[in-house]
């Protein structure tokens, strides 16, 4: 044996296997359901426009890393969760090219920009969304009805226009028009079911999302109090597949307990609010990027007492 | 069986016992040569009171210190001190240490005190024994025991609790000892109680050790005020603070002692020693060390004369290759060694050899900010900005982020999906901390 071979080094000498490529890529399996259920409804367009999403997002990093010297590091899969998240809340009329520069922006802008993975205050995917949704508003809010692809509105959009309810089945399982990835509530559910069961995401942040939509737009969603209609509100546009996927972003959501529900409440009121109240029929982009920037603060006036902090 | 107790926070490690938890403990091989560094304990190192070329027995003292907080030691064979001088120590650092030449006579000293039975002993006679013994806590603190045993006036001590958790991954050494011993161990616990005057006495055993706590309960079953409280398995549960908080449910405040909260804690083979010391009138000498990790050929726990090397132990257990890392301890947090040289002191719980894959430097990712640090820290602290003011030098952020209450448990680093050397950032700000208030 050979004494000058062995390692020293700092306890402790044994991990836990979870690492960050891995919890990225079961992310992204998490994902897949919505992504099959959108090629089912809104055929292989859908998968063009995911396809293309990911390899601008994943190209983006990737020539951005080259150029700055830094090492690559595309194989951590989370350049791949922005594009199909981006791709997921875009409609499926959208030109590829936007797609495209979409895609590009939510790396470069909202991610590389700030130093890469883990330092980027806002979620890339939604800062994209944010810029397509800000140069291109109307192709932005084409939305096609599933399978015919003809122009119509979202169900959202149509409760603001006419009277005309979507049926909360077709809501569930997505047979409604609106973006690839939010439109069938039951594909997201179950990818989020299987987040929390391998617990990579925190309960706190979609169950105060979702309860929090549920309650404000119960009270305040319809003639005189309480008259509202949550469960319309909870699985119609995008907020399952934000408070699943989005608000629950690790890098841009607080790392405490109570910080995480602030931010699931947070994202619930704001959806809401701008839902009932606002000049968009949608609100979870803003809602998820405000909540996004109050995050440092959330965590900074939501650490738990230390254990042995009693006062005697 | 009720629930079994345990705390807040946490993790769960792969336990790695199942090598070494069902084999009897065996005698290891008396080497040829022992080395007893002088400071085998936490406080000050003692003085040699051999010179080399004199005899040693079996048992005498040969080191000792008017120190408060210190532990004699005592050589385990009998032979000739053929130096004193600098070796490496299982701690990383080069201390002074006595060199025994065994003889192989094991030539005995008689036993410094008359073996007496519990009823006649006096609280005031049991802290000398246990001093004179030179017993210190063998679940790895080494913190002298005897010194324990006579809390500061205003603490009011109701119980005494033992540690059998044995949480560190791989370690069984206090497992078999329970189950082997558990006579020796509830003795050990009432000796302890008297010393400290009470009548309440707490066995504290996770729950995957059945065995152990079947043996312990029909052991203590005679006595009243005597209780064995199943944990649940989740590391840190042998920690201090929170093995308390899970016998007792109080939470031992920041920067107190357990006196401070009514308990006194013990490792349980620290309490088989103290029943030995007691019944034997001989010193501290062996102690049981558990031996294991992948590159182990015989993986098992052995009864070791204080002094014997690593490399002995290894040698006899096997070694099937190249290690990567020989660990001094359990995995979570143990002290890697450079050399097998080191002895094994009283401290030493485990020796572990890991293969080279297990041991390869880890790829330090960004942080992700997963808060899964956070949700493992025991002590509620937020880890993940610890470990950046720590890599800033941000101290001041550091302390009022509370990070002199880490205990260094290193779930933080265990669960990191990012690899991040957090505890490793942590402890040096401490120490910087620390520093800097004793400007
Ligand atoms: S566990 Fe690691 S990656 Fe996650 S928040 Fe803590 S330091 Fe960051
Ligand atoms: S910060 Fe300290 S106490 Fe908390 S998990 Fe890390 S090492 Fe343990």
């Amino acid at each position: 044996m050979d004494s000058s071979k062995l390692l020293m080094s700092s306890s402790p000498h044994q991990f836990h296997r979870d690492n960050t490529s891995r919890i990225m890529l079961e992310v992204l399996m998490a994902l897949a359901p919505a992504a099959v259920l959108a090629v089912f409804f809104f055929g292989v367009r859908a998968l063009w426009i995911m396809l293309v999403s990911i390899a601008a997002a994943v190209g983006t990093e990737a020539l951005i890393q080259k150029l700055t010297g830094r090492p690559i590091t595309i194989s951590d899969c989370s350049a791949a969760i922005t594009g199909l998240l981006l791709a997921f809340s875009v409609p499926a009329s959208l030109p590829l090219w936007m797609v495209a520069i979409g895609a590009a922006i939510a790396i470069a802008i909202g991610k590389a920009v700030f130093g890469g993975l883990g330092h980027n205050p806002f979620n890339p995917a939604l800062v994209g969304r944010a810029v397509l949704l800000a140069s291109w508003p109307a192709q932005m809010t084409a939305w096609v009805e599933p399978f015919t692809f003809l122009t119509t509105a979202t169900p959202l959009a149509a409760l603001g226009l006419e009277s005309a309810q979507t049926s909360y089945g077709a809501l569930f399982l997505g047979a409604v028009p609106g973006s690839l990835g939010e439109t069938s509530a039951l594909a997201i559910i179950a990818g989020g079911l299987y987040l929390l069961w391998r617990k990579i995401i925190d309960w706190r942040i979609p169950a105060g999302y979702i309860g929090t939509v549920a309650i404000f737009t119960w009270i305040f969603g319809g003639e005189g109090l309480c008259g509202g209609d949550p469960l319309f509100h909870v699985l119609s546009g995008a907020v399952l597949l934000a408070a699943f996927f989005m608000a629950t972003d690790m890098v841009t959501s607080p790392v405490t307990k109570l910080g995480r529900l602030i931010m699931g409440i947070g994202c619930g009121l704001i959806t809401s609010v701008i839902r009932l109240w606002g000049a968009y029929p949608e609100g979870v982009t803003y809602a998820v990027l405000i909540m996004n920037a109050l995050t440092p603060l959330i965590d900074r006036y939501t650490q738990p007492r230390r254990f042995g902090g009693v006062t005697r | 069986m009720t629930r079994a107790k345990t705390f807040v926070g946490g993790t769960y490690p792969a336990h790695n016992k199942d090598r070494t938890k069902a084999q009897p403990i065996a005698l290891a091989p008396v080497p040829e040569v022992l080395i007893y560094p002088l400071c085998q304990h936490i406080g000050a190192p003692c003085e040699p009171l051999v010179a080399v070329g004199d005899r040693v027995l079996r048992g005498q003292k040969i080191a000792d210190s008017t120190a408060k907080i210190c532990a004699p030691i005592h050589s385990s064979v009998s032979g000739k001190v053929i130096a004193i001088e600098p070796r490496p120590h299982p701690n990383g650092q080069s201390t002074m240490a006595i060199v025994v030449e065994n003889d192989g006579l094991d030539e005995t000293v008689a036993p410094f005190v008359e073996p007496k039975g519990l009823d006649e002993l006096s609280p005031a006679e049991i802290v000398e024994i246990v001093r004179e013994a030179g017993i210190v806590g063998l679940g790895g603190a080494a913190f002298p025991t005897h010194f324990k045993l006579v809390p500061p006036p205003h603490a009011k001590i109701e119980m005494v609790i033992l540690n059998g958790a044995e949480c560190e991954p791989y370690l069984t050494c206090d497992h078999r000892t329970m189950v082997e011993k558990p006579e020796l161990v509830v003795q050990g616990l009432r000796i302890l109680m008297k010393a400290l005057g009470v009548n309440q006495g707490y066995i504290g055993v996770e729950v995957n050790k059945p065995d152990a706590i079947a043996a312990l309960s029909s052991a203590c079953a005679a006595y009243s005020g005597i209780q064995v409280v199943p944990l649940q398995v989740k590391y840190p549960q042998g920690s201090e603070a929170q093995l308390i908080k899970a016998v007792t449910g109080r939470e031992l405040p920041a920067k107190k002692l357990p006196a401070d909260v009514g308990v006194i804690v013990n490792n349980v083979g620290t309490a088989a020693a103290v029943a030995e010391a007691v019944q034997t009138g001989l010193p501290l000498m062996e102690r049981v060390v558990t031996i294991s990790g992948s590159m182990v050929e015989r993986p098992q726990n052995l009864l070791v004369r204080i002094g014997t090397t690593f490399g002995d132990l290894l040698t006899e257990c096997g070694l099937k290759g190249q290690p990567g890392k020989i660990i001094n301890g359990g995995p979570m947090m143990g002290m890697t060694v450079g050399t097998i040289d080191v002895p094994v002191t009283k401290g030493v719980t485990g020796i572990l050899a890991l293969s080279e894959a297990e041991s390869c430097q880890l790829e330090v990712g960004p942080c992700i900010r997963c808060g899964r640090c956070v949700d493992v820290c025991p002590m509620f602290l937020l880890p993940v900005f610890l470990g950046q003011f720590a890599e800033r030098g941000m101290l001041d952020k550091a302390e009022e982020y509370h990070i002199l209450d880490c205990q260094e448990c290193g779930c933080c680093s265990y669960v990191c999906p990012a690899r991040r050397p957090l505890v490793q950032n942590i402890r040096l700000a401490k120490s910087g901390v620390l520093a800097k208030r004793h400007q």
